[in-house]
């Protein structure tokens, strides 16, 4: 099992050296069509950030919604 | 959760559209070129901000009949957040502007008459702040949004078409709609003014909500 599973490893760290040879270029996805994908995935970022913070921001208030009603 | 699928869905709206807005195919145009995509967040923001005005002048008229302070909180917030929409789509337009017209602000009637409805928001707003009484103030506000909603109506969509506007849709100028929002563009555009307004409806929410545990913090 040890033999089989070292073997392995191995093998795959020579995969990784023939991978190496052929093309400099990495990340392939996020360098296409003018790095646009970069921007897309910033301003997602911004976007659920700001959502959940609105979502945060809703979940606050209804607790307060609740206490204010049950102090009455 | 049942009741915030609608937030659900406009969160996953406007996620879409910044993703296939910026990823999806365009027409190719002179000049606007890639900033077509700009119609896909500049647009949006004016309609949200139009659905925003329409639920407070609704609420306006409903409490000049009901003498409701609810309904008079409505209208307020509305037009509160409203006008975040209303500046955001005079800030993107100039920006849109300053890149396809070549100046951020070239007097153009469209603008113009945008930063005029725009003004018109802010009056309302002051001359709420300029009356102390409850009731006179819900009655007056109430009035002068009236007359503040066919105005807006009428800057934003008859006056720049009678004069010549280098905004598309005015003076002569082919919308949009004729021949630059094909069907790919319908794709996104539409979701993305659906998404935006519900997002505007939800900030309104808020605020009113926050408005009135002030208000009944007030009155105890």
């Amino acid at each position: 099992m040890k033999k089989i599973f070292f073997s392995l490893i191995l093998m795959m760290a020579t995969l990784q050296l023939f991978a190496q040879d052929n093309g400099v270029e990495m990340a392939d996805t996020l360098r296409n069509n003018g790095k646009i994908y970069v921007v897309v995935i910033c301003i997602v970022i911004i976007l659920l950030g700001l959502l959940a913070y609105l979502f945060s921001i809703d979940k606050r208030l209804k607790k307060i919604e609740k206490e204010s009603n049950n102090g009455k | 959760m049942k009741k915030n699928w609608w937030k659900i869905l406009a969160s996953v709206l406007v996620v879409y559209t910044a993703i296939a807005g910026l990823l999806l195919g365009v027409p190719r145009l002179a000049i606007l070129n890639e900033t077509i995509r700009n119609l896909y967040f500049h647009v949006p923001m004016w309609f949200a901000m139009i659905v925003l005005f329409s639920i407070s002048v609704f609420y306006s008229i409903k409490s000049l009949s009901t003498k409701s302070e609810i309904d008079d909180m409505k209208a307020v917030e509305s037009v509160n957040a409203g006008i975040i929409f209303g500046l955001l789509g005079l800030v993107t337009g100039a920006i849109w502007a300053k890149y396809t017209w070549g100046q951020f602000w070239s007097f153009d009637p469209k603008q113009n008459f945008a930063a005029i409805s725009v003004l018109l928001y802010f009056a309302y707003l002051i001359l709420r702040n300029a009356i102390d009484e409850e009731q006179k103030r819900a009655k007056i506000s109430a009035i002068y949004n009236i007359f503040a909603f066919p105005m807006m109506v009428v800057l934003l969509f008859v006056l720049p078409r009678l004069k010549d506007s280098l905004h598309p849709g005015n003076g002569g100028n082919p919308g949009f709609n004729s021949y630059d929002l094909d069907s790919r563009m319908r794709m996104v555009f539409y979701p993305a003014c659906l998404g935006w307004i519900l997002i505007g409806y939800w900030v309104y929410t808020i605020r009113f909500r926050i408005r009135s545990i002030e208000n009944k913090q007030q009155h105890n």
